[in-house]
């Protein structure tokens, strides 16, 4: 049961994103390494990027994938009230991906005039909601949340064809304060226009204008952004079409989230 | 005895260097007021006008550090690691070594040779990039021309991590 709730959890935290509510974020302690070694890092749930202040993010369906394809284990992982913590060690040269991606569904019904919602898998649609409910809508989701961190020379990165996902024109583990960088968002693997992207340096508690950028990805799915000042950032990109799997479902929500380390000069 | 060395070793060297072209470069480690001083970590490079790397010089660095070998620092040299010095493996010969003591260290390349060798005629940077463990960064850069057509002396300074740096240019 405590199992079940904390998928739910995981699930609920996924689905809100800078749109709806809460972001979530992954917190590398470093991003760029000269020697193998530990990085340790935070996942939460939380309004300000990389301000631990609200709840922890389940890291259940967290992978990290070395530049060889191997898969490294998260260790030391702990749970706490705020933000999960893990280390991992990354003793490979070039890039490491960090990901967590979700596929399911989001669905809100009326039940004798009394509002429910569910969260989670598809299959379970059926079992949840009741053959005689009322106002039935039912989304699809496919969320991904990334981070990276590089051994030497960062490695060309790879996309899956799935999802919301993004190709940069400089690779992430690579940014300078300052330099241009363009973004190519994808959808299932094509260029997607219209995609919405927010990027928002960390440390917002220190600043009145907390707010990032924001952008609309053009006909070729590509933003041109200029991030002028080192820092962490948290970029969050949202879309959504009707290319449905779920036979219930009407729309399909995508969320991609990943977060940038940029250097100075 | 060991003071008449001296000027025949001072004559070896420079009867060594005076045929052929080549860079000298003086590098000045300041002294600096520090509770807990750490020599820096220094990288001293030739940049292509688009901020490329032609060639690294020289790299000082921890290397006698047990820590993965003194390598876990080295990102520090933050624009010399992101520009190239992350595809060497160091330990590399006749460019990295040890870090250095406070004061002038002169460094001599000569062309045709390792690590200078051949640099294709045009405007270059000589770039020095020093980072101190529990201190600052700082980057001097200096302007030149290749090849050199009459010898000349170009000199530049760091303000925090950086002392004097000169270039000497020989035809």
């Amino acid at each position: 049961m405590k199992r079940m709730m904390t998928v739910l959890a995981m699930a609920a935290a996924m689905t809100t994103t800078a749109a709806y509510g809460h972001g979530y974020w992954l917190l590398p302690s470093s991003t760029v390494l000269s020697a193998p070694q530990f990085v340790t890092f935070d996942a939460a749930v939380s309004n300000d990027p990389f301000h631990f202040n609200h709840r922890p993010l389940q890291i259940d369906e967290l992978q990290i994938v070395a530049p060889d394809g191997s898969k490294v284990e998260p260790i030391n992982i702990g749970k706490g009230e705020l933000r999960t913590t893990f280390d991992a060690k990354f003793e490979q040269k070039g890039t490491y991906r960090l990901s967590m991606y979700r596929e399911g569904v989001r669905a809100s019904w009326k039940e004798a005039d009394q509002a429910k919602r569910f969260m989670g898998k598809a299959e379970e649609l059926s079992k949840r909601i009741p053959a005689d409910a009322k106002e039935v809508k039912v989304s699809e989701i496919a969320n991904r949340l990334e981070a990276y961190v590089s051994v030497g020379s960062p490695s060309k990165l790879k996309t899956s064809g799935r999802g919301l996902e993004m190709v940069a024109s400089t690779h992430p583990n690579d940014l300078v304060a300052g330099e241009p960088l363009t973004l190519q968002f994808l959808v299932d693997g094509a260029p997607a226009k219209g995609v919405e992207i927010e990027i928002v340096r960390g440390q917002t508690r220190y600043r009145d204008q907390k707010s990032g950028q924001k952008f609309t990805s053009g006909q070729d799915g590509k933003v041109t952004v200029t991030l002028p000042e080192a820092g962490m950032y948290w970029l969050d990109a949202d879309f959504s079409d009707d290319k449905v799997s779920v036979k219930q479902a009407k729309e399909r929500s995508l969320a991609y989230v990943l977060t940038l380390e940029v250097l100075p000069q | 005895m060991r003071l008449a060395v001296i000027p025949a070793l001072v004559a070896a060297l420079f009867a060594s260097t005076s045929h052929a072209a080549g860079l000298d470069v003086k590098v000045t480690v300041p002294r600096i007021n520090a509770a807990e001083y750490h020599r820096p970590y220094l990288a001293v490079w030739v940049e292509t006008p688009n901020q490329d790397i032609a060639t690294t010089l020289s790299v000082w660095y921890g290397k006698d550090k047990s820590e993965s070998k003194g390598t876990k620092w080295l990102k520090d040299l933050r624009q010399w690691w992101r520009k190239g010095g992350r595809d060497l493996d160091m330990p590399l010969d006749g460019v990295s070594g040890a870090t250095k003591p406070v004061g002038e260290h002169t460094l001599s390349y000569t062309e045709g040779k390792g690590p200078l060798n051949k640099l294709a005629p045009g405007e270059y940077r000589l770039v020095v990039e020093a980072a101190r463990e529990k201190g600052d960064r700082e980057l001097v850069r200096i302007p030149f021309t290749w090849p050199v057509t009459k010898a000349s002396s170009l000199s530049a300074s760091g303000e925090h991590e950086l002392g004097a740096i000169s270039l000497d240019l020989k035809p």
